[in-house]
């Protein structure tokens, strides 16, 4: 049996429990609302700017996946199938051929084969690639800006905070909505 | 090697990017006399977008099992199997992202950034957990984290800490909160996310100190029930509010505690509150309680000072600031070519003034972030420090209903409306 003192301290802890309720409930109900007002449907995914990359090689060590879910990718109608191209060879290179001596891609990820004389067709392998952007230096700086990196969405974790990003010193990769994953280079304009 | 590559090549592009912009095409695309085709292009599509959906919908689910096991089927079991479920699913297929405690993050950063719009699946997770706290207790904290699961599952011998460990300790997740909050805020870092110990578990693949960090936590969690939980979760804070008030909770007995002492030792998690006998004087203690809510302020001004003079040091794990000193400290960095945030910076085209006059903005936000986040560390302090002083006359074993995680485990130790319960006391009586 309760007595009546106790009863009525149960009463007040009631009372001041369910008050306190009530205003943490209005509190994230409120906090939700407000979030609610600019939130959108759909998710975002992580996303590199091939125009704002300056190939700084982090993507390949960053990334908390190893190998890195950044890939050179080709974006080959923008290729002018040299036959010395800037992101397949070392600078200097004497024999143009595909010796282990000559290629830039420290894991050969990049295969290289005879079209028509003089034009040479470049492939990247995704198993072998890990991101470095190696290439992709090579490249912009002596050819046409084919070869580029992207974050391959069948790999990457899509981490809440992407690390490469945190750590990407020219600001390239940025959250955007899944329905445009892919900024792939196809045109020379930045659009 | 593969440095010393890298090295040359950094110089060479290092001139040759502020002479030519690779924006352009330098040998046209050649006509093939063969008849070539270039293959086409073709990425992967990202996860399909309501899948996402279906994530929230378990989530929902989960929570909606685990408050029945624990309200109404009072089955340690089941939570058990749900908790496996959850880390399996949440944890190894889901890798971890997103859960509710990173969710803190991502709702911060859409208050504070226009452009930044978050998505319903994340701030789903954020609420649904919070919502159930309020009406069930923490049921999110014992069947729906895959961090808690994974915890859970490895309690082998634990032990019980003093009194004075656990509230030390327990201010922590406090602080984390705080801290986790200003760099969201200051769009630095999502520091909950970076330091998650089990995520690098469940992606099977993460930098070696994550890996030494989440299996110390599992050797630790052996003896030590659940420590992330109790001594880091920062949600854990916002779940502890919400369940102090929650509307139901669970219970150790189902009717009557006959003051068996049989549950006393069952909580690995010390979230089982004693019995507690009349207080000697009741004077005494309204008078420290006065004192100590009288001293909230003066807590709350301590912290805010400490919090707010360490900005300059707080700031530092901000990528502008780091770069704004690091160049005024030491700007022969300038011709260093191998340093890849000073040369990117230089060839961007912004100028000094520019970056220092961003850094410095940043600094303000930490310096006033810092008096927020020190005020109420402060106030979470000094409100734990009174509570103390509050006198509670408990009869009973019960749960701690803002740290109990819900688990379930206390109920298989109550004899009480188990099958042999009734012979047995008559037995005895």
């Amino acid at each position: 049996m309760k007595t009546k003192e106790e009863n009525k301290t149960l009463e007040r802890r009631d009372f001041i429990q369910s008050t306190a309720r009530i205003s943490l409930a209005l509190c994230i109900g409120g906090l939700g609302g407000l979030v609610a007002s600019k939130s959108k449907a759909g998710d975002y995914v992580w996303q590199i700017d091939p125009f704002k990359c300056t190939q700084c090689g982090r993507c390949a060590d960053e990334c908390v996946l190893t190998p890195s879910a950044v890939k050179c990718i080709h974006a080959l109608q923008l290729c002018g199938y040299c036959d010395l191209c800037g992101g397949y060879f070392k600078p200097g290179v004497m024999d143009l051929n595909t010796g282990g001596e000559n290629q830039l891609c420290p894991t050969a990820a990049i295969k290289r084969s005879f079209i028509e004389e003089p034009f040479f067709e470049y492939t990247i392998d995704e198993d072998l690639c890990i991101g470095c952007g190696i290439c992709v230096e090579g490249c912009s700086s002596f050819g046409n800006g084919s070869l580029h990196l992207q974050i391959v969405h069948d790999l990457c974790v899509n981490c809440n905070q992407c690390a490469i990003a945190q750590m990407c010193p020219s600001d390239a990769i940025s959250r955007v909505p899944a329905d445009k994953a892919y900024k792939v280079k196809g045109d020379f304009t930045n659009t | 090697m593969k440095k010393n590559t890298l090295k040359i090549l950094t110089v060479l592009t290092g001139i040759l990017i502020s002479v030519v912009s690779f924006a352009q095409q330098r040998f046209p695309r050649p006509d093939f006399e063969s008849d070539y085709q270039a293959p086409s292009l073709i990425m992967p599509e990202p996860r399909q977008g309501f899948m996402e959906y279906i994530d929230v919908f378990i989530l929902f689910i989960v929570l909606s099992l685990t408050t029945w096991f624990v309200l109404k089927r009072r089955s340690r079991k089941s939570v058990l199997y749900l908790s496996i479920f959850t880390l399996i699913y949440f944890g190894f297929y889901r890798n971890g992202c997103i859960c509710s405690i990173g969710a803190i993050q991502n709702v911060t950063l859409s208050l504070v950034d226009p452009t930044y719009a978050i998505s319903l699946s994340a701030l789903a997770f954020f609420m649904l957990p919070l919502l159930f706290a309020l009406f069930a207790g923490r049921v999110f904290c014992g069947g729906a984290c895959p961090l808690g699961a994974i915890q859970d599952l490895i309690i082998i011998k634990p032990i019980s800490l003093p009194v004075g460990v656990r509230k030390a300790l327990g201010l922590i997740p406090y602080l984390y909160l705080g801290l986790s909050i200003l760099y969201a805020a200051t769009q630095t870092d999502f520091i909950i996310c970076r330091y998650d110990p089990f995520v690098g578990i469940f992606r099977m693949d993460a930098p070696f100190n994550m890996l030494v960090l989440g299996g110390s936590f599992l050797i630790v969690g052996m003896f030590v029930g659940r420590p992330y939980c109790r001594f880091l979760c920062p949600y854990g804070v916002l779940l502890n509010w919400m369940s102090s008030v929650s509307k139901k909770h669970l219970t150790i007995t189902p009717s009557e505690c006959i003051d068996c002492k049989l549950c006393e030792h069952s909580c690995p998690m010390d979230a089982i509150n004693k019995p507690v006998a009349d207080p000697v004087s009741k004077k005494k203690d309204i008078k420290r309680l006065v004192f100590s809510v009288a001293l909230i302020p003066v807590w709350m001004l301590i912290g805010g000072f400490i919090l707010s003079q360490s900005h300059v040091y707080l700031s530092k794990a901000n990528r502008t600031v780091k770069l704004a000193e690091l160049l005024i400290t030491n700007p022969e960095l300038k011709n260093d070519p191998d340093h890849i945030d000073v040369q990117t910076f230089l060839t961007a085209g912004k100028t000094m003034e520019n970056l220092v006059e961003e850094a410095s903005i940043i600094r303000q936000q930490f310096y006033w972030g810092g008096w927020i986040v020190g005020g109420f560390l402060g106030l979470a302090f000094g409100l734990i420090f009174s509570r103390k002083t509050i006198y509670r006359h408990r009869k009973d074993y019960e749960p701690d209903k803002g740290n109990c995680v819900s688990c379930a485990r206390c109920m298989d130790y109550c004899p009480v409306g188990k099958p042999d319960f009734d012979t047995i006391m008559k037995q005895i009586n």
